[in-house]
């Protein structure tokens, strides 16, 4: 019972952080700050979906093999985003960049 | 040693993956695993950088601090998505990689990408050139904590 809430809990905070991810690569201004929220969408979201999942699962290898869904997710995607801004950059893309001024009208 | 240690992991990685407790299928995934090994050490790719065996204790600890990063950067973003108006300060800045080895270089421009608000542009010459999100994330990685906090294995050139 409790594991299924904290399942549920897990997997519905993962739907929302997507949502939200999703929220963000049309709201921000640039193809950089894009990269960013979608940043969001691949640790926490996927790391929340697959520890729900791996909690319905219980101690079994499926879970293990969540866990290594979770562990390449970890190592490839960093190197996936690096390539892409990295491309975009010598692509000669510019980002956006907010003038130091630091005051919040714009 | 290392190809021993190897050998071990990967044997297990079968097993754990497979599930699989027969006689005849354990020798097969023997086989399959010293096969892997066979052609790994051929290829010359069993040594310190592929299979930074004496770093993983560190490395562990590394982690447990990197995850709490990233929630911490995650939950970040998720606030400056969700704000009204605008929220992001977008920067461009130049930091050395302090680190000696490649490996750890590697590891921190990862987790500097890995962290949501900030990623690594270009590592090149010592130097690296990350795009941030806001301002406060660039300033943050200027004070080097994640940088410090990296396992650096200067001494095992092996």
């Amino acid at each position: 019972m409790i594991v299924e809430v904290l399942s549920w809990t897990c997997l519905l905070a993962g739907g929302l952080l997507g949502i939200i991810g999703g929220i963000g690569m049309h709201r921000f201004p640039d193809f950089y700050t894009r990269l960013h929220a979608a940043g969001t969408t691949d640790t926490l979201c996927a790391a929340l979906f697959l520890l729900g999942l791996g909690l319905q699962a219980g101690l079994t290898l499926a879970s293990f093999k969540l866990f290594l869904i979770f562990a390449f997710i970890f190592f490839t995607s960093p190197t996936a985003s690096h390539s892409l801004a990295n491309a975009a950059m010598l692509g000669g893309l510019k980002p956006k960049l907010s003038n130091s001024g630091s005051s919040s009208n714009d | 040693m290392r190809t021993i240690i190897t050998a071990v992991l990967i044997f297990a990685f079968w097993l754990l993956l497979s599930g699989h407790t027969e006689p005849l299928l354990i020798v097969l995934g023997v086989i399959s695993s010293l096969l892997t090994i066979f052609l790994a050490s051929r290829m010359k790719v069993i040594d310190g950088e592929s299979y930074p065996i004496e770093m993983l204790p560190r490395l562990f600890k590394y982690y447990f601090f990197l995850a709490k990063e990233i929630v911490l950067a995650n939950l970040d973003v998720i606030k400056r998505i969700l704000k009204p108006g605008k929220s992001i300060s977008p920067k461009v800045i130049r930091l050395p990689a302090k680190k000696h080895s490649d490996l750890s270089k590697v590891i921190y421009a990862n987790s500097i990408t890995l962290t949501p608000g900030t990623v690594t542009m270009d590592l090149a010459n010592n130097e690296l050139q990350i795009h941030a999100l806001a301002e406060e994330a660039a300033d943050d990685l200027a004070m080097g904590r994640m940088a410090d906090t990296i396992p650096d294995d200067e001494k095992s050139a092996s």
